[in-house]
């Protein structure tokens, strides 16, 4: 073997780990919660974000960064979205926790 | 900062996505777990930001939709969850889309090469085409779910074989953006553009009780498009939090079709039982129902040593969640054992009813899976279904029917049942409900909420 290695191949050695990490982590997740885990993924996936804010970094302003501009709002609208809507079902949850201890 | 040093930073990030699903296990862990997941995302965002320009265009932009998405997530009922998660979805793959093509206009600002190589157009290719995907087959999940499109399945003839057809045609405009010598629009864009005709066409003949499934999947495309776009740039920490995301949303779909007994390819190629449609044919004979009114029912329960809830969708058309609080403690205050039953795909997506329960501050302990309660049900007094039909069809036991082996709650074997729905109507499936004519079972027609309502006045 002589060369490098492609950096595709990393990122597909990575991206096959970390599917099998989100397979165990995600069926211990209890049932109860698959609402908060479906808005809470949907925030993570926000971090499209990073992302967006390459497409909106270069100086010289042409049309792509303002389609970066956009895609930042998006994403930023799904972490801000995201998270804020889990913490508010996650403090149910807890209400509960406390009545029922 | 270095490239090393965003590159670790971005691994810190990874750490606490994943952290923040691992706290999800159990509900005393889940808070902590979204406090890192905002951890993760801040350290991913300043770092990124150490590496870009035009800081100012950018926080104005984050700080606009972190203002709309604080709102929203304010504001919205939980009974629009479904609704509002499917919308997220749609933002995420929109977002992929526009990415994609500010990184095929300028690739140098992310760090590729100026022409691109071979690799990074088919990246480029499957996170714009998951993307479009995902924002058009949300959208119109979006629409369904917040009923301002008919949940009805729409099908044609050869629906499938146009899928096919657009699917090969858009594969082959792909390979002519692989070969061009330069960066070839039309193709990019005539792929695109079939790519959002896809996934509307992919959703549209979807009717709305299979809603569980197509909104786990369409999780699971929101995070194979971030993950792709990883690919397109080198990312291993969008990678990472996209693998994360799709393969949880991929375990949603497949729990959510296991409780339905249906294959995952069944469901995505849309309109149950439009394959055959003999299964609802009445023998004949005119069955007759029982039906009683909320005092009755109430009465029933009041005397009853243990009643089981069983919810469903219709539960949350009507708000009834806070309502059917006040029930349980009435009940429970006259010291009548009360508990509710939840089957995986009640509701509009997965965990629904769960949410609906807890915000009505139902005890958790009072709430449980189908498997930890079916066995319960041949020694319960009482069971109420509020809203849910399908799900207790005793019909999934009988050989040859259409939902034969679905995982059913056993509220046939209660002592007595009580069913509140709004007409004598068919499920979803199409089936008539044998459970409805039973000698031990009162249906209550109305509304769930006002129904319920009289029955906490009666007690």
């Amino acid at each position: 073997m002589t060369g490098e290695v492609d950096p595709t191949i990393i990122n597909l050695t990575v991206f096959v780990l970390a599917v099998f990490v989100g397979y165990h982590v995600v069926w211990n997740v209890t049932p109860a919660l698959h609402t908060p885990l479906m808005s809470v993924t949907n925030a993570i996936s926000g971090i499209i974000l990073v992302g967006a804010m390459l497409a909106a970094g270069p100086v010289e302003t042409d049309w792509g960064v303002w389609l970066g501009a956009v895609a930042v709002t998006l994403a930023a609208i799904n972490v801000f979205g995201g998270f804020l809507v889990t913490q508010r079902m996650l403090e149910m949850f807890r209400k509960k926790d406390k009545k029922g201890s | 900062m270095s490239a090393n040093s965003v590159a670790l930073a971005y691994l810190i990030a990874s750490v606490f996505f994943i952290l923040a699903l691992k706290g999800l296990s159990s509900p005393l862990t889940a808070r902590r777990g979204n406090l890192f997941g905002m951890v993760g995302m801040v350290i991913a965002v300043v770092t990124t930001l150490t590496v870009t320009k035009n800081w100012a265009l950018i926080l104005i932009c984050i700080a606009l939709g972190g203002t709309i998405g604080a709102v929203v997530a304010r504001r919205v009922q939980m009974t629009a969850m479904p609704e509002l998660v499917a919308f997220m979805h749609s933002l995420v793959g929109l977002a992929a889309v526009f990415i994609a093509i500010a990184a095929v206009n300028n690739p140098v600002s992310f760090g590729l090469p100026a022409v691109l190589p071979m690799g990074s157009k088919l990246e480029l290719f499957l996170g714009t085409f998951i993307g479009a995907m995902t924002w058009s087959g949300s959208v119109i999940a979006f629409l369904k779910l917040s009923g301002r499109m008919s949940g009805a399945p729409i099908t044609f003839g050869g629906q499938h074989m146009v899928n096919l057809i657009l699917a090969i045609v858009m594969v082959g405009f792909g390979l002519w953006f692989f070969f061009s010598e330069t960066t070839n629009w039309t193709a990019f864009a005539t792929m695109t553009a079939i790519a959002f005709v896809l996934g509307f066409l992919i959703i549209v003949p979807i009717g709305g009780a299979d809603m569980p499934v197509v909104i786990s999947m369409l999780n699971s495309y929101s995070g194979w498009a971030a993950a792709g776009i990883g690919f397109s740039l080198g990312n291993p920490m969008l990678i990472i939090a996209g693998s994360l995301v799709g393969s949880s949303g991929a375990i949603l779909s497949y729990i959510m079709c296991k409780a339905m007994n249906r294959p995952f390819l069944s469901v995505i190629l849309g309109g149950f039982g439009s394959e055959g449609g003999t299964a609802a044919v009445s023998d004949g004979t005119q069955k007759t129902h029982r039906s009683g009114s909320a005092d009755d029912a109430a009465f029933l329960m009041g005397n009853a040593d243990s009643v089981i809830i069983v919810p469903g969708y219709g539960l949350a058309v009507a708000r009834a969640q806070h309502s059917v609080k006040e029930l349980a403690e009435k009940l429970h205050q006259k010291g009548v054992n009360v508990r509710f039953a939840i089957h995986p795909v009640a509701g509009r997506m997965p965990g629904h009813m769960n949410v609906l329960l807890a915000e009505a501050e139902i005890p958790y302990e009072q709430v449980l899976e189908m498997d930890e309660i079916n066995s319960d049900f041949s020694n319960t007094d009482v069971v109420l279904v509020l809203g849910a039909n399908d799900v207790v069809n005793p019909a999934a036991n009988v050989p040859g029917s259409p939902i034969y082996g679905m995982p059913i709650l056993d509220a046939h074997k209660a002592r007595t049942v009580m069913v509140v729905k709004r007409s004598m109507a068919a499920g979803y499936a199409g089936l008539d409900n044998d459970l409805f004519y039973m000698d031990k079972t009162m249906m209550v027609f109305g509304d769930a909420k006002k129904v319920v309502e009289d029955m906490v006045k009666a007690l």
